[in-house]
């Protein structure tokens, strides 16, 4: 089985009826994601894609036996969504969405700890691509077939780069296990290490890649994770290797403030760490293909 | 997004931050009435500039008479100031602040701001006010003491009083030391607010303790809930280009190098920046149009990249997921049929379409150099120079 979702997992769409959550429930759909349903409130009752609109995320869950969720509601919204999915027992929920506060993001999380360690829902995201396993489900937005099935994980901050690193592999023959978008955002639902963990205890996964950016503790602190408990072998990217201090690339997360979070400084540490790293973004596949045949 | 230490000043203020008796002035004729309606004998004249280290740049001048506030803010009004923070190009002084000058008994440092290790607010403090915290951090670092803020409650009593005994304050000024910290902590909680800096926080031979210069910065996603703060932009502070790119919904960075860049995606076009460098070129900006690229935000690119007298060549780096390559490139085509480029153009499309998409930018007329991958696109733009 592979992380967090797999084949028959069933997922329900949060702002289910508009505009992204249409054209992405039936993107999901095409690739053979398991989508029983969605919530829009007030079109409770009400049918769309052939599925069941539900009033709340208990309603849903109640009737469709919803495990995961994926958010396609405005930013204004989003904390509430999830905090909705969570306290209706959707065990993982994916937020896309960009431009929530991150006064909301805490408090989200905050909220979060009032579950056990194992009722607690995985937050993904926000401001992410979302979670594919190729061949299996797809809980985000990406480009399905360029993943190719394998098993090799990819945790990656950014969409695009994420996209590019699955083209790159895919050329040279190699497959993926599942990819997670962690997202941009300074403050996020599940981190490198959240999710690394989760890879190293995964039978279908052999390496994992990891593409950070500049800004923030997460690379280094997945990093040093790795040194102490992996056994499975970890790449690394790390850009923004020209960005200037104190200014944010793009990503609101993407920003260094202080010492240790510019991306000369991550890579060192990484190394430090074992973490093999990709010299420039051209050869992440190359680097992934190079630590396999070691292996 | 920044403000002024003005505007910042009145924030905290109405939290129960005490400040030195000032105004914000537009002419040295405003400026002589404003000092001598706060009375005393001594002021300061501030320059207005989203800047700190102003005063090393000559942004801060003490006067000693109404008449010298005057010549101070004519000297100042429309001029440019360069501090180590604002780059070369400085930053335009289009408001003076004129404050009563302070006896200054002892500077203080107080700043909050979100860690994120923690994922919370840490209140930061340190008895070497005046000096920016990355110094105090590395000249003296065992001064500095932190308190982290539990955001469900928000600070408490006890927070404040540890952090203000912890500063050597006197034990008559603990109450109002207090205050202080709990409204800058109400403040930023309240306000979404990223950080919030008073360097130096004093405490006057008269026994009062005052901000004497204040930042703040917010949350750019959370000013749909703030029209208030929001209202406090000033764009005279910000680049005019980023300025035109964020009023059009795109992430735009101006840098220093001479090779414009157009790429979707923050991660991607920070990769292919890094692959111009190792090219041995220098990106001229960041700029993501966002993960779908759409038509309409490729024609906004290239208006703005154009914009940019440094820029010798272009690079157009899209990885179509969802959006597809073929659309990107009718995209590129409407967008050079609206705009001339006069310089060297590279273009690599990759990920859904890629045939498609190369097929109608080669069957267009557009003059351009086509690149496969990555690593291609960043030679071709550097030999193109």
């Amino acid at each position: 089985m592979s992380v967090i979702i797999h084949k028959d997992t069933k997922i329900i769409i949060q702002g289910f009826t508009g505009k992204m959550g249409t054209f992405h429930a039936e993107e999901m759909i095409k690739y053979g994601s398991n989508i029983v349903g969605g919530v829009t409130p007030g079109k409770g009752g009400q049918k769309h894609l052939d599925r069941p609109v539900f009033n709340t995320v208990k309603d849903a869950v109640k009737n469709t036996g919803a495990t995961a969720s994926i958010l396609f509601v405005p930013p204004a919204f989003a904390a509430d969504s999830a905090m909705e999915a969570a306290d209706a027992g959707i065990k993982t929920c994916v937020a896309i969405v960009d431009g929530i506060p991150s006064h909301d993001m805490i408090r989200i999380k905050r909220y979060m700890r009032r579950y056990s360690r194992t009722e607690k829902m995985t937050l993904v995201g926000p401001n992410c691509a979302g979670i594919i396993s190729p061949g299996k489900s797809m809980l985000g937005i990406m480009p399905g077939h360029i993943y190719k099935e394998g098993r090799v994980g990819i945790i990656s901050r950014s969409g695009t780069l994420g996209y590019e690193a699955a083209q790159q592999m895919k050329n040279l023959d190699i497959g993926i296990s599942t990819s997670v978008g962690i997202g941009g955002d300074p403050i996020n639902g599940s981190s490198f290490r959240d999710i690394i963990e989760k890879f190293e205890t995964d039978d279908e996964t052999d390496a994992v890649l990891m593409i950070g950016e500049i800004g923030g503790p997460q690379e280094v602190a997945a990093g040093e994770f790795a040194k102490e408990n992996m056994k499975k072998p970890v790449i690394g990217y790390i850009a923004g290797l020209t960005a200037p201090k104190g200014r944010v690339m793009g990503h609101a997360g993407a920003i260094v403030s202080a010492y240790g979070e510019s991306a000369i400084e991550k890579v060192e540490i990484l190394k430090d760490c074992g973490v093999t790293i990709s010299k420039n973004p051209s050869v992440m596949g190359d680097t992934v293909k190079s630590v396999l045949e070691k292996m | 997004m920044d403000i002024h230490e003005y505007q910042a000043k009145e924030i905290l203020s109405s939290f129960g931050v005490t400040i030195p008796r000032g105004g914000i002035v537009y002419s040295p004729e405003n400026a002589e009435n404003k000092a001598r309606e706060i009375g005393g004998s001594k002021w300061v004249v501030k320059a207005q500039i989203h800047s700190g280290a102003r005063g090393k740049a000559g942004g801060i001048i003490v006067c000693n008479s109404p008449l010298e506030v005057a010549q101070a803010t004519d000297k100042l009004l429309g001029k440019k100031l360069v501090t180590n923070q604002t780059g070369p190009e400085g930053k335009i002084v289009n408001r003076i602040y004129i404050e009563e000058a302070t006896d200054i008994e002892k500077e203080l440092y107080l700043g909050l701001v979100f860690d994120r290790s923690s994922e919370s607010i840490m209140v930061v403090a340190s008895t070497e006010g005046g000096m920016s915290v990355e110094e105090i951090a590395k000249e003296k670092p065992e001064t500095i003491i932190r308190s982290k803020i539990e955001v469900a409650v928000g600070i408490q009593s006890f927070q404040a009083r540890e952090l203000a005994f912890g500063l050597g304050i006197d034990p008559e000024l603990i109450a109002r030391a207090s205050d202080t910290i709990i409204g800058c902590a109400k403040a930023f909680s309240e306000l979404d607010a990223t950080m919030v800096e008073v360097n130096p926080l004093v405490i006057s031979k008269q026994k009062q303790i005052l901000a004497l210069d204040c930042k703040m910065s917010f949350d750019n996603n959370a000013m749909f809930r703030r029209n208030k703060v929001s209202e406090l932009r000033d764009k005279s502070q910000e680049d005019e280009k980023e300025v035109y790119a964020s009023d059009r919904g795109l992430n735009y960075v101006s840098l220093d190098g001479n090779i414009g860049n157009i790429i979707n995606g923050a991660g991607l076009a920070m990769a292919s920046m890094d692959m111009i460098k190792l090219a041995g070129g220098e990106p001229a900006n960041f700029l993501d149009v966002g993960g779908g690229a759409t038509p309409e935000k490729i024609v906004k690119a290239f208006r703005l990249i154009t914009m940019d007298k440094k820029v010798r060549v272009i690079l157009v780096n899209i990885f179509a997921g969802i959006n597809r390559c073929d659309w990107v490139a009718e995209g590129i085509v409407q967008a050079l049929e609206k705009i001339e480029v006069k310089v060297p153009l590279v273009i690599r499309l990759a990920g859904t379409n890629v045939e498609k998409g190369n097929k109608i930018l080669k069957d267009s007329k557009i003059n351009y150099i086509e690149a496969s991958t990555l690593e291609e696109a960043a030679n071709k733009a550097v030999a193109a120079l």
